[in-house]
């Protein structure tokens, strides 16, 4: 079967598919949640080295993941909108950000609660705690940008051309962080040489990857629901859209 | 008239309005004085610290007078309608951002250079630091304008526009300011800062390639 994507690609279509599609991964998100959880906290072994305070990279990581790859998808959507003239993609481009920005302060959070009991302090100026803390950054100004134009078409395209501008700049910024981490700290702790890890952790830390992938995917389409929902209230289909919202909660 | 010649035109015209206009462009150097002069107060005038920090302080000083000055790039033209007389002249827009950028930068970037080197015997650098000091300006504040004219572009004519571009260009300038800091650091630490200069002249040249096409599009966004 074909589909035709270009028909999902007018907020019209993509409204009601974004609302059947959202319960889905949230549900996963949360199931894949649990089972992560459970491996992380019951079946992945305690570390030698780092006692049982290793655990919250089960959290960490994934988040750190996800923050990085957010910023890229984001950026991805703006290309796709900029390049194809499309509302949509705008829209989750603006859907995604207020999710990697939260993912990157849970990543600077939890990095910073495993760094009091390992390094003995809440904050290194590590390489990659660092480039963490510019990314949040990046990802403030690009909300603050498209929040301060009331111009829809042009806050959007503004955004866009800053997404993509800023995540030329992430691998600079981030090389350019090492070396200078490098210069000023010698040789700092790093997580790069630590002894391979046992298959379940790294389950742990997959399945949690997938469930904070379910989760992003799930919270963007409800989002960019709300946002269709903003931009297109003068159309007519919404009210229609709405009244079969309103049908099938009467159902359930 | 060529292409060259509107170029020209419009590089002189640039300059003359900036000299014609001097108290903005001594108050952003003011502006660098002050911010400079109160790193000594506020962490206290020994001179080994003051040697230490001294390259950090002058470089932060100097991105955030660059990143002040980030308002006249186009602001003025953009509300008396010169903007879009550019935008629909007969040369390419990158190329007239280009020569906006190039003439920002010798109102703004290249006094810094000048003086840099005389606030840094302040802070205790030795003469050679001095000299990488001011080199390293030269080469990373035509990449502070370059930089700022995508943020100044994007935010023209918005309501806050001033802290709006501070946020949206000052992450973006780290780099700049790590190599540039970098290379003063480690000259006065004994070491050959020719990695970290190197490293900034790469930068310079991803700058001048691609900035102005950025800046060019985020023009054209904010006019339509």
């Amino acid at each position: 079967m074909r589909i035709n994507w270009y028909r999902f690609s007018s907020p019209q279509t993509f409204y009601p598919l974004a609302g059947r599609l959202a319960p889905w991964f949230l549900g996963v998100a949360g199931l894949l949640a649990v089972v992560g959880l459970y491996i992380s906290f019951f079946v992945a072994p305690t570390d030698f080295q780092q006692g049982e305070a290793y655990r919250i990279i089960f959290v960490h990581v994934p988040a750190a993941w996800m923050s990085m790859f957010i910023y890229l998808v984001m950026a991805g959507w703006s290309a796709v909108g900029l390049a194809l003239n499309a509302r949509l993609s705008f829209m989750m481009a603006q859907a995604l950000a207020p999710t990697g920005a939260m993912f990157t302060f849970l990543a600077l959070v939890t990095g910073s609660l495993w760094g009091k009991p390992m390094w003995g302090t809440w904050w290194v100026w590590d390489a990659r705690l660092t480039s963490e803390l510019i990314l949040l950054f990046l990802y403030i100004g690009h909300m603050a940008l498209q929040s301060a134009m009331e111009d829809t078409r042009r806050a959007d395209r503004a955004g866009a051309m800053f997404a993509l501008v800023s995540a030329i700049n992430v691998p600079i910024i981030y090389f350019s962080v090492k070396w200078w981490n490098t210069l000023h700290q010698g040789a700092s702790i790093s997580l790069t040489k630590a002894p391979a890890m046992a298959h379940a952790m790294l389950l742990g830390m997959l399945v949690m990857a997938l469930a904070f992938w379910a989760y992003t995917i799930g919270v963007a389409l409800m989002r960019v629901r709300c946002v269709i929902k903003d931009r297109e209230r003068e159309a007519e289909w919404i009210d229609e859209a709405r009244e079969i919202d309103e049908a099938s909660e009467v159902e359930q | 008239m060529s292409t060259t010649g509107i170029l020209r035109t419009l590089l002189w015209r640039d300059i003359q309005l900036v000299l014609r206009r001097q108290s903005d462009v001594v108050a952003t150097l003011f502006f660098f004085i002050v911010a400079v002069s109160l790193f000594p107060l506020g962490v206290g005038a020994e001179p080994a610290l003051l040697r230490s920090i001294g390259p950090g302080v002058l470089w932060v000083a100097a991105l955030l007078s660059a990143m002040l000055s980030l308002g006249r790039l186009f602001a003025a033209d953009f509300s008396d309608g010169t903007l879009e007389q550019l935008v629909l002249a007969p040369v390419p827009l990158t190329l007239v951002v280009a020569v906006k950028i190039f003439a920002h930068w010798v109102a703004s970037g290249l006094p810094l250079v000048m003086l840099a080197p005389l606030l840094g015997l302040q802070f205790n650098l030795e003469v050679q630091d001095l000299g990488v000091l001011a080199f390293s300006l030269l080469l990373g504040t035509p990449l502070l304008s370059l930089i700022g004219a995508i943020g100044a572009a994007l935010t023209l004519g918005v309501r806050g526009a001033g802290v709006l571009v501070a946020i949206l260009v000052l992450p973006l300038y780290i780099p700049v300011l790590i190599f540039g800091a970098g290379a003063v650091t480690a000259s006065a630490a004994g070491m050959s800062p020719q990695g970290a200069l190197s490293l900034l002249a790469a930068l310079l040249v991803l700058g001048v390639v691609f900035a102005p096409y950025a800046a060019a599009a985020a023009l054209r966004i904010a006019l339509e």
